[in-house]
């Protein structure tokens, strides 16, 4: 199908669609602000977020057609180590596909959500903030500067607070949940952009590529150390890696719907990208320093996210809640994999990743269909549904089972990948960690499970109320996406394979 | 001693400044005085990427004396700006390696590159403040306080009376 779609695509695709890719959203979006009307403002953000999918498309295919495996594109035509430069290899041409993908997938559910949730007269200025949001997430991955970097998260984050402040027309909480992320993502940012500036001051350029070069004949200076600390702690901060996550809750469960699956599915998994770009890329995993903070720091925080953040999910009775500490657990689990250091244990973390965006996603889209026709989130509410909107909550269901990792789910796959990395260095401990951090997933997922399939409804009178079909369509899309990849594995290992080569720097494809 | 403390007195004053503000951030409770802590973490980062820049006995970046369309490129009139731009790229790779573009200056300029990357920063900075202050009116108008700590008890509250309040259960019969 991509190879289809090459020869398809005009050559100014082709050849720009590494800049095209953000820039069309990005320039949508000061369109999408001035429209007084707000359907139409969603047809634009479908329309944006769709042209982002076929060119990130565009992009992975000429990833994996080039002998290469790296798709270069000059800023302004300045040389990249002094200009800007826009890399595409396998790692971020994958997590490119999926942020856009999440993003049309989301664009399009969003409309019933958005009509209940937020004022009139804003909802052109959300989808407008939404799409710079895209375009952010999507720079941060396909950008090859790291100042540019920051400067996308950045983009991104701050079109994030406003995202979730707009909660605020539901559910008061959502204003200090957005002002607690602000100062938190703020500081992890600055932290970022200290580490950058530490690397800058060591090697004189701030191209990744570039700095990967310089570095290895540098690893015993204390600026590139210090510098890779602030790096791990400012990303670690914006991937909610476990203690570093206290924003995420607050942030999830009282942003409006639609902002939490798009969350959700991208920008922890952004965030995380770029954390395992400057581990594999710009960094090696042979340098000394950052062997050990694989060992001393992602291992133990990984498996405590995996541990007390499932803990703490069991105890929540608000669902939106207990899903977003899953989530916190979830990272815990592509952290450990990152972890290991090893070609297996990045692919496996990756291969989570990309099945992690497609769970959540579809959990919390199934939420939000509960959100729209009975108004509640705490567990009580979801009572009965099973009867009552019997298709939204079988997706929920089966989402529900690959968050546990039940077998011919994508969820079960990934458990497996990161069990078999496991294994191959003989930490069979951790694998019972990761099964005990399933189990308590089966308590806290089986206790809505429970409460939606065999507990009378709470409201009785309500009878059929099924979520509105533009919002069941990519539910179900997600939903067999699940099935399909608990199946046949083929497409998303490949893509987690490739990507984890490319990250230890094996130009070959393939 | 008192060479190696005084010849790094800009940075003294970033890690002082960077400490207050991180500080600040994290433990004021009224959220204004929060976002000042922030700001001033981040102006503490501006300042130590202009300190990068600086090049000991180098005047500010822009090309003077004999280094005007002179030097390596003998481009004349409308190429002018042309080879300025390629003077500032050399002055520009002087950190990273290549030396003998360098070397062709007359003067010696400081680093220009760090002042234009904490440009964009302060540009962020703005924005981060501007957003965070909007939300800070918002949650004034939805709490009628700015005081975190009163914020949260007040959600605490709210949390509880949720939770109180269970609708009555139905019985199967009923349904």
């Amino acid at each position: 199908m991509i190879e289809f779609l090459l020869t398809l695509a005009p050559n100014w695709a082709l050849e720009h669609a590494a800049p095209l890719l953000v820039i069309f959203p990005f320039m949508l979006a000061p369109i999408v602000a001035v429209l007084p009307n707000g359907r139409l403002a969603w047809m634009l953000s479908i329309l944006g977020t769709g042209a982002a999918v076929i060119f990130s498309l565009i992009l992975l295919g000429l990833v994996q057609t080039t002998p290469t495996g790296v798709v270069s594109y000059a800023m302004g035509g300045w040389a990249p180590p002094m200009g800007i430069e826009f890399r595409v290899d396998a790692l971020n041409g994958m997590i490119l596909l999926l942020v856009t993908m999440m993003a049309f997938l989301a664009s399009i559910f969003s409309w019933p959500t958005v009509l209940a949730e937020i004022p009139t007269r804003k909802r052109a200025l959300f989808y407008s903030a939404f799409l710079v949001c895209v375009a952010g997430l999507a720079g941060v991955a396909i950008t090859g500067d790291a100042f540019n970097m920051f400067v996308f998260l950045e983009i991104s984050s701050i079109s994030t607070y406003v995202l979730v402040a707009l909660g605020a027309g539901r559910d008061r909480r959502a204003l200090p949940a957005a002002f607690e992320y602000l100062v938190m993502g703020t500081i992890g940012a600055t932290f970022f952009v200290i580490g950058v500036g530490f690397l800058y001051a060591a090697t004189g350029t701030l191209n990744m590529h570039d700095i990967a070069q310089t570095l290895p004949e540098m690893t015993d200076s204390r600026t590139v150390q210090a510098g890779f600390a602030f790096i791990i702690v400012g990303l670690g901060l914006k991937a909610a890696m476990w203690p570093l996550h206290q924003w995420l809750p607050n942030a999830y469960s009282y942003s409006p719907s639609f902002v939490t699956v798009f969350l959700s599915a991208t920008a922890t998994k952004v965030a995380l990208y770029a954390l395992i770009r400057f581990l594999f890329t710009v960094f090696k995993p042979d340098f000394a320093f950052e062997q050990a903070s694989f060992g001393l720091i992602f291992m133990p925080l990984g498996i405590a996210a995996m541990v007390a953040c499932s803990f703490q999910a069991v105890f929540q009775t608000d669902v939106r809640r207990m899903l977003a500490y899953s989530s916190v657990a979830q990272v815990g689990y592509m952290l450990l994999g990152v972890s290991l250091g090893t070609m297996a244990g990045l692919s496996a973390g990756l291969f989570h990743l990309l099945n992690h965006a497609m769970i959540k996603g579809c959990l919390f889209m199934a939420v939000a269909g509960v959100v729209l026709t009975y108004q509640g989130t705490h567990v009580r509410d979801f009572a009965g549904l099973g009867r009552s909107a019997p298709w939204t909550m079988t997706a929920f269901a089966i989402a529900a089972l690959s968050l546990i990792g039940v077998p011919l789910t994508a969820g079960f796959q990934s458990k497996l990948q990161l069990g078999y990395a496991l294994f191959d260095q003989g930490m069979w401990w951790a694998v019972l960690l990761v099964v005990f951090s399933s189990f308590l997933a089966v308590i806290y997922m089986g206790r809505i499970l429970e409460a939606v399939f065999f507990q009378p409804p709470a409201n009785p009178r309500k009878k059929r109320q099924e979520a509105p079909l533009l919002l069941l369509v990519p539910l179900w899309v997600l939903a067999l996406a699940n099935i399909w990849f608990g199946i046949d594995t083929e497409l998303p290992l490949g893509l987690a394979r490739d990507a984890a080569a490319s990250a230890f720097g094996l130009g070959a494809f393939r | 001693m008192i060479e190696f403390i005084l010849e790094r007195a800009n940075y003294w004053a970033i890690i002082g400044l960077m400490m207050i503000g991180l500080y600040i951030a994290f433990a004021a409770t009224n959220m204004i005085k929060r976002l000042v802590g922030l700001s001033i973490f981040q102006t503490s980062v501006f300042l130590f990427y202009i300190t990068l820049g600086v090049v000991s006995g180098g005047t500010a970046p822009i090309l003077m004396g004999d280094d005007i369309g002179g030097g390596h490129d003998t481009g004349a009139g409308g190429e002018g700006g042309h080879s300025a731009l390629q003077a500032a790229d050399a002055v520009l790779v002087a950190g990273g390696g290549s030396g003998e573009r360098f070397a062709d200056l007359a003067n010696v300029y400081s680093n220009p590159l760090p002042h234009v990357l904490i440009l964009t920063a302060i540009v962020v900075g703005v924005a981060t403040l501007s957003v965070g202050l909007a939300i800070v009116v918002r949650i004034r108008e939805a709490y009628s306080t700015i005081e975190s700590d009163e914020v949260r008890e007040i959600d605490l509250k709210t949390a509880a009376k949720q939770a109180d309040d269970v609708p009555p259960v139905p019985t199967e019969a009923s349904a």
